[in-house]
């Protein structure tokens, strides 16, 4: 069985008077997904915020493999191996898929003032990076606006990995998206946890959690229901307790 | 494997063609030049000679719009540039005039005072998050007015000569104001800073890192901070390459007038943004070409000296221009739109 790989302890966040977030504990294994669940106002992005280093938690940890972390922005998570995929802004429209693919991490050749981009090298690396997902890219020079909205998520979902994402984290991967490309986005995940990739999903649609979520953790109201085992939860009592209808719960560590 | 392929249609090649940001500016500069070549034709719109004086128009303009264009891919404006060129040149002329400096000793002082300044702008925009059309709004008319209060202040005048007589003239006019005769026209050397800026700022953009970089704070600053891109570094960074780019004309005029006016450079920040637009660049970032700025500058200059030629008063020179903005827009609108559509 794989050790931990992300923890959190009984991790708060407060703007002001306002508490956000309050004694979130929960964990994430290699090699699996996590099925974060809530309705809207649960607390979901604040929590993956403070994950993605966007914001800095008020209270509680943040461990990598055991070893806590304390994250000032966004680059620093991503450096820790924590890629977030957030569902419309993923990508930019109007840059060719391998441009946008390799944004921020262009491969170049030459050196001085002639150190210029490698497009070939970045074509290949598009290319291999998508296909290790199974995405068939029949060019990887048209702009990312003409791809439908869960092709992007998955070359979004693509890059992460290829660029060494250890833990990826997906918002609302397919809550834009029709019952065919949400099959593919699922599938990439998938894909990415057989490859070893901790996957949290954000999401509240509770059909897609159980499609490829290992355990869940259900937030209402700024609060943890819980952390549940696939086999310990049914998708009744998933959307009792998203909903609130469930007063009694049944925390584990 | 679930098929993806059936998505993607085959491209059409002009489709393909349309994509490019700079397309339709290319079609109205030949649009518009087979207007004047049939109205003007033979008022010496197509001699040498004219085709020279309309360059060199396209040319200062062209130097700035080109820079202008990378800082509007990356999603910001600059309206600060007008005033840069008065201030420039001011100070040029001011330094190596009043107080005796070398006039090289002055073109580097102006550069780091246009550096600074341009710092300036871009940590204001990044710092308060403001837009920086109200930034740059605001500097615009800052140095505007301290360019006049501070000339009149030490010199007692608005206007400047005399440059001729600085040490070391001869040489910054070889660079910034010669003439090269061929033809029995007169090509003044700013059309090379024109030619060679654009293909820098062309290179940078499509053929290196930054570029990429500057697609993607313009196109989307979040998605591309989030994948690890110095966002507020890119802007910053461009905030002085258009400063810089306004003193390289505000030193390219007062060398060729030998001497400075506080108010020139005016409306030169609207009109650069003007053909920038006109080159196919969107307003709200993201997407654009350098190229497409040169080719919207000499679409400016051959209206504004066409018309000379065609006789019509200049007066409906700013007409022309407004009507021309209009189309253009309209016309990448529906361009772009056909180009994410695939």
């Amino acid at each position: 069985m794989s050790t931990s790989l992300l923890q959190t302890h009984q991790l708060g966040k407060v703007f002001g008077r306002v508490i956000a977030l309050q004694d979130i504990t929960m964990e994430l294994r290699a090699g699996e997904v996590l099925g974060l669940l809530g309705d809207n106002g649960a607390g979901k992005s604040t929590l993956i915020k403070c994950l993605s280093g966007v914001h800095r938690p008020s209270q509680g940890g943040i461990f990598i493999e055991g070893n806590e972390v304390v994250f000032t922005s966004p680059r620093e998570a991503l450096k820790m191996g924590i890629a977030t995929v957030y569902q419309d802004l993923a990508m930019v429209p109007h840059l060719g898929i391998s441009r946008n693919f390799v944004l921020g991490n262009e491969p170049t050749r030459g050196w001085g003032l002639l150190r210029r981009l490698d497009m070939a090298r970045a074509d290949r690396i598009t290319r291999a990076g998508c296909g290790r997902l199974g995405i068939d890219l029949r060019t990887t020079r048209q702009p990312v606006g003409t791809l439908s909205g869960g092709e992007r998520q998955s070359v979004a979902i693509a890059r992460a990995i290829h660029f060494g994402a250890r833990i990826l984290i997906l918002d609302e991967p397919t809550s834009a998206l029709g019952v065919k490309e949400s099959a593919n986005v699922l599938r990439d995940v998938a894909e990415a946890r057989d490859r070893g990739v901790g996957v949290i999903i954000i999401t509240h649609n509770v059909y897609h959690a159980f499609e490829v979520a290992d355990r869940y953790t259900i937030l209402h109201r700024g609060r943890s229901y819980g952390n549940f085992m696939r086999d310990e939860i049914s998708r009744n009592d998933v959307i009792n307790m998203m909903s609130g209808r469930v007063t009694s719960t049944t925390e584990q560590g | 494997m679930v098929s993806r392929d059936e998505r993607l249609r085959k491209i059409h090649p002009i489709r393909r063609l349309l994509s490019r940001p700079e397309v339709g500016a290319l079609g109205g500069a030949l649009v518009i030049w087979l207007s004047f070549a049939l109205v003007a034709g033979d008022q010496g719109f197509l001699s040498l000679r004219g085709t020279a004086t309309y360059l060199e128009v396209a040319a200062e303009l062209g130097i700035l719009a080109s820079v202008v264009a990378l800082l509007m891919i990356a999603g910001e404006f600059d309206l600060s540039v007008g005033s840069m060129i008065g201030a420039s040149g001011m100070l040029l002329v001011v330094l190596s005039v009043h107080l005796g400096w070398n006039i090289w000793l002055a073109a580097v002082a102006v550069v780091i005072f246009a550096g600074l300044a341009g710092l300036f702008n871009g940590v204001l925009v990044v710092r308060t998050g403001l837009p920086s059309f109200i930034v740059t709004l605001a500097t615009l008319f800052a140095f505007r007015g301290a360019t006049i209060a501070l000339t009149r202040l030490i010199t007692g005048r608005t206007q400047l000569g005399g440059l001729q007589e600085a040490s070391g003239f001869d040489s910054a006019q070889a660079l910034f104001a010669s003439e090269l005769t061929l033809g029995g026209a007169n090509w003044p050397v700013s059309i090379l800073w024109w030619i060679l800026i654009t293909a820098v700022a062309t290179w940078v953009l499509l053929k290196t890192r930054f570029g990429n970089w500057i697609f993607g704070t313009g196109g989307d600053a979040k998605s591309a901070s989030s994948v690890g891109v110095p966002v507020r570094c890119v802007k910053v960074t461009l905030f002085i390459m258009t400063a810089l780019a306004a003193a390289l004309v505000g030193m390219i005029q007062a060398v060729t007038f030998s001497g400075a006016d506080v108010l020139r450079g005016e409306l030169r920040e609207f009109y650069a943004i003007i053909v920038v637009v006109i080159g196919g660049t969107l307003l709200t970032g993201g997407y654009g070409s350098a190229i497409g700025a040169a080719i919207g500058a000499l679409i400016f200059g051959m209206v504004r000296q066409g018309i000379v030629f065609a006789g019509v008063d200049a007066d409906w020179f700013q007409v022309f221009l407004g009507v021309m903005l209009l189309i253009a827009v309209l016309v990448n609108h529906w361009i772009r739109r056909k180009a994410l559509q695939e």
